[in-house]
C-alpha cells in the first residue's frame, strides 16, 4: 500500500470488486474489464518494477464516452483511478492503487488526423511516440520530443510526465510541442484545453496538465505540433581527459551561439559499459565523452560542424570523430541510446536517477557522487543530457543481495538532495510518482506543498485521481523530512 | 534596486485584513488589455533588477518589475536575446507584465513564447505566502508547472516577484524577403514555407504584401533567400520592430483591435475591415466594431479563440469564453491561490 492515499469513503453503498466489474461490463466489452489475477499481474508496476501493487480491476475502454462513464461511476463511489499509457514510466507514476482501477489507454491508439500544411497531428492518447514521427515522415515532418523509450511510450504518458529526449535543448519538451488536449475530468466531463492556435485566453491550463502525472484528469486526445525534418544532421563524438574539460566545452559551444540539436555527455564508467555492449567505437580511455549533434540546412550544418570541431580541440579533446552519413550517425548514437540496457549487462540491477543541475556544478556533483559511491559501496555510472543539465546517474546494485536495494535508494536520495543543494531539482523528466515523493520536501516548503495540493483539489476535490503520487500530503512531508535524515525503504512491496 | 518582496507581502496582508482589492501594476503599460477594474494599486515596478545571469547556461533570473529594455541590454552584451521578442508598449514595460499577459512577438512560432521560456517563478499568493515553483534549470517536472500557468493569468493568481527564463543566442544574420501577394494565397504560402526545414523566423501579411524573415547562420540564410527567390527588402528589421511593438499604421487609431489565435491555415473570417496576419497565419489582428459573441463564433470556426485586445466595450467580457467545466476549475484554482479574491478581481473575466 502506498502511504499517501486519502482515506476512502467507506460508505456502505460502495460496491465490491465483482459488483463493480459487472457495472463496467454493462458498457465496456467484458473481455476488457480485467479481474483475474494472472491478467492483472502485468499491470502491477510501470518501468520502475521495485514498486508493485495489484489493482482491483484493469479497464481498457475503447471510446471517450466509455472513459466518461468510468469516471462518473468511480467518482460516485470514490474509487481511485490510475491512468496508464504504456507503463514505461520510471517513477511508479502508473503503479496501481490496491483499492482502485487502472484505466489503460491502450485501445486509444489511432492517429486521427495529420495536417501537413498546418504542421500538426491529432492523436488518441495511447498512440506511441515513435508512431507519430513515422506517420508524419511522409510529409517531411516529425514530432520533436524523442524519449529513449519512444518505441513503446504513449503520447498520453508523455503529456503525463512532460517527457523530454535527447533533442530537447533545441526542440523543447512535451510542453513546448503540444497545442491542445482533450481530457475527461474526474467527474466525467469532456473538456478541450488549448486549440489549433498557439495560445489561448486565460491562465495556461495546458501547462498545468502537462507533467501532472495523471493527477488532474484523463487525457484522451492530444494535438501535437510537427516540425520540418532537418535537411541534414551530423554528430561529433569527442573524448576528453577530464569531466571538467568536457563541461567547459559544452559552455564553449553555447558561447559560440550554436544550439546543438543534441548534446549528451557520458562518464568513463558509462563509456566502458556501453562500448562493451554495442561496440560503437567509443573511446574507452576517455574520462568523459560528448555527443554533439548539429542539424539544419546543409550549409548551416557544415558551418557549425567546423566551428564545433575546432572548439572541442581548443578545449582539449583527446579524440574527435564526426559522422559522415546517417549510418555512422546512428552508430555513434547507438551507444548512448543503449546506455540503460548496457548497465543491465554489467550489473544485475540498476537504478536510474533523474536530477537536474546548473551545468556549472557538474564537476562538483560528479566528484561528490564518486565519494558517495565509495560510502554506499555501490558503483555509479553517469549519462547526462549536458545541454540542459539533466543527469541520469545509474546506480548499480544486486536486488538479491540483502540490503543493496535499500542502499541504492538511500544513495539515490542523497544524489537528489545534492542536486537541490546546487540549485537544481529532483526530477528533470521522469516525474515524481511514488518514487520521489519523499524527496519533494527537499525541494518545496510546506506552503508550496500546500499550494500544489490545493491545485490538485481544484481539479479533483475528492482526491481519487492517482492518489498517493506526485505531491505528498503536508502530514507526510514532516515525516519524510525526519526519515530523509535516516534513510529507510518505502512501505511498498518490493518485487 | 532593493528587494521589496517583504514590503509587497506586507501590503497584501494589509489589504487582506482590511478587505481591500488589489490591482497589480508592473508599469501599467498594458492597462488597455483585460477588463476595467476598481482596486487599489499594488506597484511591482519598484521590484526591479537582474538577480542572476548565466550566459553559458542560457538562464536569466530577474525581479518581475524589471523593464524589458534593461534585460535586453544585458543580454545583448553577451550576444543573447529574449527569443520571444516581447512587445514594448513604451519603454518601461516589465517582464512581469509580459508574462502575465503572455505577450510574444513575431518570432513566436519558431523561437517559442514567453510562456515556453519560463523556467520558474517566485510568487506571493493571496495569503501573503512567498512561494517558489520551477527553478533555474531547463528541465524540472517536480510539482505542477505553476510557473507557466501564470502566462495569460494577468495577475489573477498572485504577484510574481522573480522570474527565471531560458534565453537564446542571437542569430548571426537576419534578412527580410517581401513581395506582393493576395490574402488567401499568402495564408497557403506562409504555411508551406513554414513546413520546409529552412531558417524562417517571421511570416506576416499586411495590405497585399507578404513579409518573410530568415535568421540564422550566414550560409543558411543566404542559400534560402536564393532558393525561394523572393526579393530582399531593405531595412526589413524596422518592419519587424514596428510589427513587434504595434507601431505600424495598422495599429494606430481608436477602432477596436481584435486578436485571433487560430489554426494557421484557416480561411480568414469574412469581415469588412483591415486584417494583419502574423505567425504564418496563426495570429491575426482585425480592426473594426463587432460583438464578442459574433467574433467568438468566427474564431471557433477557424479552430481557435478571440480576444478584444484594445478599445471597444471594456465593461463586458473581452476574452474568449471558457467551457463551463473549465470555468469551474479556474474559479477553484483562483480560490486556491487567492482565497479572498484580492488580486485583479474581474480583470480577466467578470467571474474571476
Ligand atoms: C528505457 C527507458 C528509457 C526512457 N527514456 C526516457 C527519456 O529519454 N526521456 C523521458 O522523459 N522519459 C524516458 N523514460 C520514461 C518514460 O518512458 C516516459 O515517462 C514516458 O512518457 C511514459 O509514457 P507511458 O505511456 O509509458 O506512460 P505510463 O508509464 O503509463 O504513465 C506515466 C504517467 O502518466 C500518467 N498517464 C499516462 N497516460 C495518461 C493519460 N492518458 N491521461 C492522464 N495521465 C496519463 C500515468 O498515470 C503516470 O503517472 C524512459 C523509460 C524507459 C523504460
Amino acid at each position: 500500500m502506498n502511504t499517501d492515499s486519502k482515506p476512502l469513503n467507506t460508505a456502505a453503498s460502495k460496491p465490491g470488486k465483482t459488483e463493480l466489474a459487472e457495472m463496467f461490463r454493462k458498457f465496456i466489452d467484458p473481455q476488457f474489464v480485467i479481474t483475474d489475477e494472472e491478467t492483472l499481474k502485468p499491470y502491477e508496476c510501470d518501468g520502475l518494477s521495485v514498486y508493485c501493487v495489484m489493482p482491483l480491476l484493469v479497464l481498457l475502454p475503447e471510446t471517450v464516452e466509455q472513459v466518461q462513464q468510468v469516471m462518473r461511476l468511480c467518482h460516485q463511489y470514490r474509487i481511485p483511478v490510475v491512468a496508464r499509457g504504456a507503463g514505461t514510466g520510471l517513477s511508479a507514476g502508473a503503479m496501481p492503487d490496491a483499492g482502485g482501477v487502472v484505466l489503460s489507454l491502450a485501445k486509444f491508439n489511432r492517429i486521427l488526423h495529420i495536417d501537413p500544411l498546418a504542421r500538426s497531428a491529432r492523436l488518441q492518447s495511447g498512440v506511441r511516440n515513435l508512431a507519430i514521427s513515422e506517420a508524419a515522415a511522409d510529409y517531411g515532418l516529425y514530432y520533436g520530443p524523442d524519449p529513449s523509450s519512444q518505441i513503446a511510450c504513449t503520447i498520453g504518458g508523455n503529456v503525463g510526465e512532460n517527457s523530454g529526449g535527447v533533442h530537447c535543448l533545441k526542440y523543447g519538451l512535451t510542453t513546448h510541442n503540444i497545442l491542445s488536449v482533450e481530457m475527461v475530468t474526474v467527474d466525467g466531463e469532456r473538456v478541450v484545453i488549448g486549440s489549433d492556435g498557439l495560445d489561448s485566453c486565460s491562465m495556461d491550463l495546458l501547462a498545468l496538465i502537462t507533467g501532472s502525472e495523471g493527477l488532474l484528469g484523463i487525457i484522451t486526445e492530444v494535438q501535437v505540433k510537427l516540425l520540418p525534418t532537418p535537411e541534414i544532421a551530423r554528430v561529433i563524438m569527442a573524448g576528453f581527459g577530464t569531466v571538467d574539460e568536457a563541461g567547459a566545452a559544452v559552455g564553449g559551444i553555447i558561447a559560440q551561439g550554436i544550439i546543438p540539436a543534441g548534446l549528451e555527455m557520458m562518464d568513463s564508467h558509462a563509456i566502458i559499459a556501453v562500448e562493451a555492449f554495442t561496440g560503437a567505437g567509443y573511446p574507452v580511455e576517455a574520462a568523459a565523452l560528448l555527443l554533439c549533434e548539429v542539424d539544419g540546412t546543409k550549409e548551416e550544418v557544415q558551418e557549425h560542424i567546423e566551428k564545433a570541431e575546432a572548439l572541442f580541440r581548443d578545449f582539449g579533446a583527446t579524440s574527435i570523430r564526426t559522422s559522415k552519413d546517417d549510418a555512422e550517425r546512428a552508430l555513434l548514437w547507438k551507444g548512448r541510446k543503449n546506455a540503460f540496457p548496457a548497465m543491465g549487462r554489467i550489473s544485475p540491477d540498476y537504478y536510474c536517477m533523474d536530477g537536474t543541475i546548473p551545468r556549472a556544478h557538474l564537476g562538483q556533483v560528479l566528484n561528490e557522487m564518486q565519494d558517495m559511491s565509495k560510502r554506499f559501496g555501490l558503483r555509479v555510472a553517469n549519462v547526462f543530457h549536458a545541454g540542459d543539465g539533466n543527469l541520469h546517474p545509474l546506480i548499480l546494485f544486486d536486488a538479491n543481495k540483502e540490503g543493496e536495494l535499500e542502499r541504492a535508494e538511500a544513495f539515490g536520495s542523497d544524489i537528489l538532495e545534492l542536486c537541490v543543494k546546487v540549485g537544481g531539482c529532483i526530477t528533470g523528466e521522469h516525474g515524481v510518482g511514488v518514487e520521489k515523493i519523499r524527496q519533494m520536501p527537499m525541494q518545496f516548503t510546506d506552503p508550496e506543498i500546500e499550494q500544489l495540493n490545493a491545485v490538485k483539489s481544484a481539479f479533483d476535490p475528492q482526491g481519487t485521481l492517482n492518489p498517493g503520487k506526485g505531491v505528498p500530503t503536508l502530514r507526510n512531508c514532516q515525516e519524510y523530512r525526519a526519515i530523509n535524515a535516516k534513510p529507510q525503504a518505502p512501505e511498498v512491496q518490493h518485487a | 534596486m532593493p528587494d521589496i518582496t517583504k514590503h509587497l507581502q506586507q501590503q497584501i496582508n494589509e489589504a487582506r485584513n482590511q478587505g481591500h482589492k488589489l490591482a497589480i501594476v508592473g508599469a501599467g503599460s498594458k492597462q488597455f488589455m483585460g477588463r476595467k477594474i476598481n482596486a487599489e494599486q499594488l506597484d511591482v515596478g519598484g521590484h526591479s533588477g537582474i538577480v542572476d545571469y548565466q550566459p553559458l547556461e542560457l538562464v536569466l533570473t530577474v525581479r518581475a518589475g524589471t523593464p524589458l529594455s534593461e534585460i535586453e541590454t544585458a543580454l545583448a552584451e553577451k550576444n543573447q536575446m529574449l527569443s520571444f521578442e516581447p512587445p514594448y508598449f513604451g519603454d518601461r514595460s516589465t517582464i512581469g507584465g509580459t508574462l502575465a499577459c503572455n505577450q510574444s512577438g513575431p518570432g513566436r512560432p519558431w523561437w517559442s513564447s514567453v510562456r515556453d521560456q519560463v523556467l520558474g517563478v517566485n510568487l506571493i499568493n493571496g495569503k501573503g505566502e512567498k512561494l517558489r515553483f520551477g527553478g533555474q534549470v531547463m528541465k524540472n517536472v517536480a510539482g505542477y508547472d505553476v510557473s507557466r500557468t501564470q502566462a495569460g493569468a494577468m495577475g489573477t493568481l498572485g504577484v510574481m516577484t522573480e522570474i527565471s527564463l531560458k534565453v537564446l543566442p542571437r542569430p548571426a544574420i537576419t534578412m527580410t524577403l517581401s513581395r506582393k501577394m493576395e490574402h488567401s494565397e499568402a495564408i497557403r504560402f506562409m504555411n508551406a514555407r513554414a513546413a520546409e526545414p529552412k531558417p524562417l523566423s517571421g511570416a506576416c501579411w499586411l495590405d497585399g504584401t507578404l513579409y518573410l524573415r530568415l535568421s540564422g547562420a550566414h550560409s543558411a540564410v543566404e542559400a534560402t533567400a536564393k532558393h525561394w527567390d523572393i526579393p530582399v527588402m531593405a531595412d526589413g528589421d524596422t518592419f519587424w520592430q514596428q510589427l513587434r511593438n504595434q507601431q505600424l499604421e495598422f495599429f494606430a487609431g481608436e477602432q477596436p483591435l481584435w486578436r485571433f489565435s487560430i489554426n494557421s491555415t484557416a480561411a480568414t473570417p469574412p469581415l469588412k475591415g483591415p486584417w494583419l496576419l502574423d505567425w504564418a497565419g496563426s495570429q491575426r489582428w482585425y480592426r473594426g466594431d463587432s460583438e464578442m459573441a459574433t467574433m467568438e463564433a468566427l474564431a471557433e470556426k477557424a479552430g481557435g479563440q478571440v480576444s478584444l485586445y484594445r478599445g471597444g466595450d471594456r465593461t463586458g467580457e473581452v476574452m474568449h469564453h471558457q467551457q463551463p467545466a473549465l470555468q469551474a476549475i479556474q474559479k477553484r484554482l483562483k480560490h486556491s491561490f487567492d482565497p479572498d479574491a484580492l488580486f485583479n478581481p474581474g480583470r480577466l473575466y467578470s467571474w474571476l
